[in-house]
């Protein structure tokens, strides 16, 4: 295909650039301006880069595609990558929202601005790879290596608790993770490789399954995060900074629903078969518990982060329901969640920038003075809603389509969550935005500068043409999702020959 | 038989013998040169640690033996007499600054620590129980010294008493166990243990486990690691940086090849006590760890915790499991050698701090140091994409592959509460105000830690060779 590495590039470009940024020297302010400015031109070229991947990306193959493969540890473990329908919007959501990050930090972080940016540019390489990575070992590496820049920008330049929530985020994390590590390595031992696209065809024996299918859940349900392990995100999301709650939001969360979607679902189909009631239970009372818990909030970023929780429960409904529409829309509203929630974030940001406060009571009546701010942050919500006409409703129609299918309950339990998430987001709006504007400290504030319609503006177009124009992403992944359900629906039946082969045997 | 065959057949021994005579060589210059000599002799104990290591890496290849099979060197015994020597000489290379500094720049410092580095590689050779009691002894004694080396210290000279009396309970113990296996099996070569300890009698056992339990008090796993975190703080943090890398190579070293070459027709009689130490030194070094206030303190339990993991890959008994502990055995010397360079430079006005809030702000007044040590305990902490998580790697591998879930399940599940200490120090360092700043780093120490740092960082790209070079000793020893 292409002659050179294109993904190899892609990943580890902004690496490249944080090594730049770390033999950067200078006095105070140059410093800074120069990191900053490093940082912008490393995500954008490397958003450019990922664009060719869009460009000679053929959707209608279910292959793995731009492959590169070099040994690397002990003959057995390789360096592969590849991507596929599934992995590639989440690769171009991550180069789309880094420079996007990197422009909403401009100004609001002026301590130690050089390790803030090499912090960002890090955990971008990482995120990318994560995606990237055909190989268990290394996709592992590139999965837990996020959590340690993750932890120092929590913890460095987040808000009054950060000590609190770096060491819950990171601990959290971990806990889960290292029980996927002992299930890759008794993969390995089953199948002699730690290749994704071969054990992706290597059938599993049904008690590696079960047990294999529980520690990666352990993994990818805390990153998720799942109910009842969702209590870190809340934490972390309000003492990050903005970007960081963006990142956090838009595509660390986003790995857990990869992983279902790359692991659990196609390598161990019987046990995500036995497991799906679970997932269905645990998900309709993330969507209307956290629904409902996002109601009382104080703080407009932990009502966010347990609306992100509910809206991340329609992706794991969606994904385990194992049809078409569910997984479509699972990944769908994975991408359209990424953009809306990061920027909701974002939109906090630009209210906490000026007022240093996230306490929905110190604002109101902000339409008055701030119009853009007002028809900005309105579009957010309305797709955070899933009003008909933003990308939120497409994902969640779709998974709510693909869930009913499998199951009505669960199906019906989850549509009340839509009500639920226009309560509270409305709610949220009204309080913030409409209403008189009384309060003394508001009445001097200001409306979005440039730099701030630049981050906001692109998310806003994003979120309302995918919302009347889906095509792109479902198109993308269409042929990958095909390949997914088939391989899923033959596993099955292969398992149910073979049981209903040994009852006649009995009999 | 003519002498050059006799000479010949003292080739596997060589190291020993450079290390042995230079140490006497060294010993007449201090002598006679006095206290003026001690930092040439610094100098050329390192030339003469790098000497043995050439020799090592010259001698050819396969299995050799010396002294009637009593003594043997296989790719096993080189690669870790190769750490050994490494661990050594850094440490070395670490101290003297430190001695100058303090005013008691000792010639016998460098010498004690060849002699002990001596017994280590005739410890790793050793193939037979008289061989082995008498390399732990070389290797003991001087270490017993060294701990109390700084004589006008009551902190030191307690460390050294405390670890001589102890010590020496253990080999107490471990001879008992030794001449209890001898006489159940009629024999002290570990080739005729073998073949003799097919029915693993209840004396035999016996024996055995009074022969682990000197060892476990070597290696310091639970229950017999009492003495390692007085040790660790009493001692000058230079010995305490030797102590925590060269002995424990020589250690793991003979608990490995006791267990492996000597006892290969008991594994499940063995197994469950490696396996219970194991699981004791992973949750204790987790927990007391965080408690703790001085760093060395904290080091000394964090020590008890990785070799917990490392006996986990001696738990599996197989060859892959061997590889594992020798690959965590590099990495683990490495970091730890890394993160003593950083211990060794916190001094403030002339003074040695060793608690753990010293190090606050550090991020701020030092980034460079502060990024390795962080980067160091991430790494201790096994989180990838650094060195200390391929260590954890195999070991884990190899003990899933022998179906020790319990035991992989306990011991990742202690490594996320082992992360919690490091990460608390990490918080210490880049998210609270900083202090005054240390003193700048000597210019050893700034080497030891790049190179450690650098390592521990990049070991990722290129891991083929370590684990290439492991996975050939593991296999020489079965």
């Amino acid at each position: 295909m292409l002659s050179w590495p294109i993904l190899s590039v892609t990943t580890f470009l902004p690496l490249v650039g944080a090594l730049f940024i770390m033999m950067l020297s200078g006095e105070g302010e140059v410093e800074k301006r120069n990191a900053r400015w490093v940082a912008l031109w490393t995500t954008l070229i490397t958003f450019a880069v990922s664009l060719v991947l869009v460009w000679r990306f053929d959707a209608g193959s279910a292959e793995f595609q731009f492959v590169e493969r070099r040994p690397w540890i002990a003959g057995t473990i390789n360096y592969h990558m590849g991507v596929d329908g599934i992995s590639l919007p989440f690769v171009i959501l991550t180069t789309a929202l880094m420079p996007l990050c990197i422009i909403a930090s401009w100004g609001a972080i002026q301590q130690r601005v050089k390790e803030y940016m090499i912090a960002f540019l890090v955990l971008e390489t990482l995120m990318v790879g994560t995606f990237c990575a055909l190989d268990l070992v290394l996709f592992y590496l590139f999965f837990e290596g996020g959590l340690i820049p993750m932890f120092l920008i929590i913890g460095v330049w987040g808000g009054p608790r950060r000590v609190y929530a770096s060491f819950k985020f990171f601990l959290y994390t971990l806990l889960g993770s290292v029980l996927m590590l002992l299930a890759i390595m008794a993969m390995y031992w089953d199948a002699g490789t730690t290749d994704i696209p071969t054990l992706l065809k290597h059938g599993f024996p049904a008690h590696l399954q079960t047990w294999a299918w529980l520690a990666f859940f352990a993994s990818f349900a805390v990153k998720m995060p799942m109910w009842p392990v969702h209590t870190w995100l809340p934490d972390a999301h309000v003492e990050a900074p903005t970007a960081g709650s963006v990142i956090l939001a838009a595509i660390l969360l986003k790995m857990g629903g990869y992983g279902f979607l790359r692991f659990s679902l196609p390598m161990f189909p019987l046990a995500s078969q036995d497991f799906a009631p679970l997932i269905f239970t645990l998900s309709v009372i993330a969507i209307v518990y956290t629904s409902l818990v996002a109601l009382v909030q104080e703080d407009m970023k932990k009502l966010i982060a347990y609306s992100s929780v509910a809206h991340m429960g329609f992706v794991t409904m969606g994904i385990f329901a194992a049809t078409t529409q569910g997984i479509a829309g699972g990944i769908f509203q994975m991408v359209s969640h990424g953009i809306v929630s990061g920027a909701l974030f974002l939109s906090v940001g630009v209210v906490y920038d000026r007022l240093h406060t996230r306490e929905i009571s110190a604002y109101g009546g902000l339409v008055n003075r701030m119009p853009l701010y007002a028809a900005a942050f309105m579009v957010f919500t309305l797709a955070n809603v899933g009003l008909p006409g933003t990308s939120g409703f497409v994902g969640e129609f779709l998974t709510l389509i693909g869930t009913f299918k499998v199951s009505i309950w669960t199906a019906t339990a989850a549509t009340l969550g839509v009500i639920l998430s226009a309560a509270y987001a409305l709610w949220l709006y009204r309080k913030v935005v409409l209403g008189a504007l009384v309060k003394p400290k508001l009445a001097a504030i200001k409306d979005l500068d440039y730099r701030e319609l630049i981050t906001l503006g692109p998310l806003a177009i994003l979120t309302i043409l995918f919302g009347v124009f889906p095509k792109p992403i479902i198109d993308m992944s269409a042929g990958s999702i095909a390949h997914l359900i088939t391989q899923y629906q033959t596993a099955l039946g292969a398992a149910k020959t073979a049981a209903s082969a040994a009852a006649m045997l009995v009999k | 038989m003519n002498e050059t065959f006799a000479v010949r057949e003292l080739y596997p021994v060589l190291p020993e013998i450079v290390l042995a005579v230079g140490a006497m060589v060294l010993l007449m210059v201090g002598a006679f040169r006095g206290e003026r000599a001690a930092t040439p002799i610094n100098w050329l104990a390192i030339l003469l640690l790098i000497v043995a290591g050439g020799v090592i890496v010259w001698l050819p290849v396969e299995r050799l033996e010396a002294f009637d099979g009593s003594f043997v060197l296989e790719p096993f015994a080189r690669f870790l007499k190769l750490l050994a020597l490494l661990g050594s000489a850094t440490a070395i290379l670490m101290s003297f600054n430190y001695f100058e500094r303090e005013q008691q720049n000792r010639f016998e410092y460098p010498i004690l620590i060849l002699l002990s580095t001596t017994g280590m590689l005739m410890l790793i050779s050793a193939a037979d129980l008289i061989a082995l009691y008498l390399g732990l002894e070389l290797m003991s004694l001087a270490l017993y010294v060294v701990a109390a080396i700084n004589r006008d210290s009551v902190r030191s000279t307690e460390a050294g008493l405390k670890y001589f009396v102890l010590g020496a309970l253990s080999s107490g113990m471990l001879l008992y166990g030794a001449s209890l296996v001898y006489g159940f099996t009629g024999t002290i070569s570990f080739d005729g243990i073998a073949k003799a300890s097919t029915s693993g009698s209840i004396g035999l056992i016996f024996g055995l486990v009074f022969l682990f339990a000197g060892f476990c008090f070597k290696v310091s796993a639970v229950p017999f690691h009492m003495w390692t975190p007085d040790v660790y703080e009493g001692a000058p943090t230079p010995v305490t940086a030797f102590f925590a890398a060269a002995p424990k190579v020589a250690g793991i070293a003979m608990f490995i090849r006791v267990a492996i070459e000597a006892f290969p027709e008991i594994v499940p009689q063995w197994q469950q006590i490696v396996v219970f130490v194991s699981i004791a030194s992973m949750v204790l070094g987790a927990f007391a760890a965080i408690g703790q206030r001085n760093i060395k303190r904290l080091m000394a339990y964090s020590s008890i915790g990785h070799m917990g993991f490392a006996l986990v890959g001696l738990a599996a008994g197989t060859s892959e499991g061997v590889q594992g502990v020798l690959v965590y055995m590099a990495i683990y010397v490495a970091m730890t050698l890394g993160t003593f360079a950083c211990i060794l430079s916190m001094r403030r006005d002339g003074q040695m701090v060793e608690d753990i809030a010293d190090l606050a702000g550090l991020a701020r007044t030092n980034p460079a140091m502060a990024f390795f040590l962080a980067m160091l305990l991430f790494s201790l902490a096994g989180i990838p994409p650094l060195a200390g998580f391929f260590a954890k790697f195999y070991v884990f591998l190899a003990a899933i592959k022998a179906g020790l879930f319990a035991l992989a399940v306990i011991g990742v599940l202690a490594s996320v509460v082992g992360a919690y200490y490091y990460l608390a120090i990490i918080k210490i360092m880049y998210f609270d105000e900083p202090l005054r700043p240390f003193e700048p780093m000597p210019y050893q120490l700034k080497a030891v830690l790049a190179v450690s740092g650098l390592f521990n960082l990049l070991f990722f790209v290129y891991p083929g060779p370590l684990v290439e070079a492991a996975n050939a000793a593991a296999k020489s020893l079965f």
